[in-house]
C-alpha cells in the first residue's frame, strides 16, 4: 500500500531528525524498547504523564517566578523536578535548558532566571509539539493497516 | 503462596519515573510495588507505627528501590531506617538519582546501599540488580572477589541471626558513566 508506505517513511525521517536535532536523546530509544504487544502504549502514557506533569510545574515555576520575594530554594526545586521528568523521557533540550536554569537559580539570579525559563517553555512546547506529531504519524500508520517501523 | 519472582518495592515521588521503574521492573519479571513516598513506604513495610503491621512474610519484599531525593523523607533517611530495623535491614535497597555527587555516593553506600544508581535508570541496570538478588537468595556461595568498590567496615557487631555472608560481601558500587 503507498499510502502505509509514504506514512513510515515521514515517521521514519523526522524520528531521525528528532535525535539527530537533538530534541530526544538515547533514553526515549530505551523507553520505545520497553515497549511490547502486551503494553503498546507505554511510551505515549509515560509521555502522557509527562505533558501532565510539566503542566503543572512550568505553572508553579511561573508563579514562584513572579513572587515579590523569589524563594529561589523552591524555584530550584521545581526546576529539579523539570529536568528528572525531562530526562526520564529522553527530551534532551529541555534536561540541558534546566541545568541552565539550576545554575542561575544558585547564583540567585533573577533576570536570567526569569530569561532562561522562557527557554525552558519554548523548548517544551517544541518537543511536545514534535512527540504529538510522533504519536500521531504512529496512529495513521496503524489505522492504514500498516506497522511501525522500528527506528534503531 | 509461591514465590517464583522478585518482589520489589519502588519509591519515587515522581510519576514518569515510577511509571518507567515499574516498568522496567516487570519486563524484568519482578513483582512490582510502588509508592511515592518514604514514608508511604514505610507503611507498606510495617515500619509506620500508625498502621498495624501486615503479616511481614506476606508482604516479603526481596528489594527496595528509591530515589534519593524526595520531599519530606530522602531515600538516604529511608535508607538509614531500613538498615536500622532488625526487621528489614537485610533487605537490599538501592538508591537512584539523578546527581552525581561523589560525597552523596558514598554516604549512601556507606550506610548500606548495595548500589548507587544515576538516572536515568537503564533495563541493563534492572536486570543487573535482579540476577545480584537472586544469586543473593541462592544458598551460600564460596566467596568471590568482586573487582570494583570497596566496603567501608562497619562498626555494627554481627547481631544479625542472617545466615548469610551479607557481612561480608564487598559492596560494589556501580554508577553509571555521566550522559555527554
Amino acid at each position: 500500500m503507498e499510502f502505509v508506505g509514504q506514512l513510515q517513511r515521514q515517521f521514519v525521517q523526522f524520528s531521525h531528525s528528532l535525535f539527530d536535532e537533538g530534541f530526544l536523546d538515547d533514553q526515549f530509544q530505551q523507553l520505545q524498547k520497553l515497549q511490547d504487544e502486551s503494553n503498546p502504549d507505554f511510551v505515549l502514557e509515560v509521555v502522557s504523564l509527562f505533558f501532565e506533569d510539566s503542566e503543572k510545574l512550568l505553572n508553579n515555576l511561573s508563579i514562584a517566578l513572579q513572587q515579590q520575594i523569589v524563594d529561589f530554594k523552591q524555584v530550584d526545586s521545581y526546576v529539579h523536578q523539570f529536568k528528572g521528568s525531562s530526562s526520564s523521557i529522553g527530551a534532551q533540550r529541555v534536561k540541558n535548558v534546566c541545568v541552565h536554569l539550576r545554575s542561575f537559580c544558585e547564583e540567585q539570579n533573577l533576570e536570567r532566571c526569569v530569561m532562561c525559563f522562557q527557554q525552558v517553555k519554548h523548548e517544551y512546547y517544541v518537543v511536545k509539539n514534535k512527540l504529538e506529531t510522533l504519536f500521531r504519524l504512529e496512529r495513521q500508520i496503524v489505522e492504514a493497516g500498516g506497522t511501525v517501523p522500528f527506528i534503531l | 503462596m509461591e514465590q517464583e519472582f522478585l518482589h520489589v518495592l519502588a519509591v519515587d515521588d515522581s510519576f514518569v519515573d515510577r511509571k518507567v521503574i515499574e516498568r522496567l521492573l516487570k519486563v524484568s519479571s519482578c513483582k512490582v510495588t510502588t509508592v511515592e513516598s518514604a514514608g508511604r513506604a514505610l507503611q507498606f513495610l510495617g515500619l509506620d507505627e500508625e498502621k498495624s503491621p501486615v503479616e511481614f512474610d506476606e508482604l516479603k519484599v526481596n528489594l527496595i528501590i528509591t530515589d534519593y531525593s524526595m520531599p519530606e523523607m530522602t531515600g538516604y533517611d529511608l535508607l538509614k531506617r531500613i538498615k536500622g530495623s532488625k526487621k528489614l535491614r537485610e533487605i537490599p535497597v538501592v538508591i537512584m538519582s539523578s546527581e552525581d555527587i561523589q560525597p552523596q555516593v558514598n554516604r549512601c553506600l556507606e550506610e548500606g546501599a548495595e548500589e548507587y544508581l544515576v538516572k536515568p535508570v537503564k533495563l541493563s541496570d534492572v536486570l543487573r540488580l535482579r540476577d545480584f538478588i537472586l544469586k543473593e537468595k541462592a544458598p551460600p556461595y564460596p566467596q568471590r572477589e568482586h573487582t570494583s568498590g570497596k566496603r567501608k567496615s562497619r562498626d555494627e557487631s554481627p547481631a544479625s541471626d542472617s545466615t548469610s555472608s551479607d557481612h561480608l560481601r564487598p559492596l560494589r558500587k556501580r554508577r553509571k558513566m555521566a550522559h555527554h
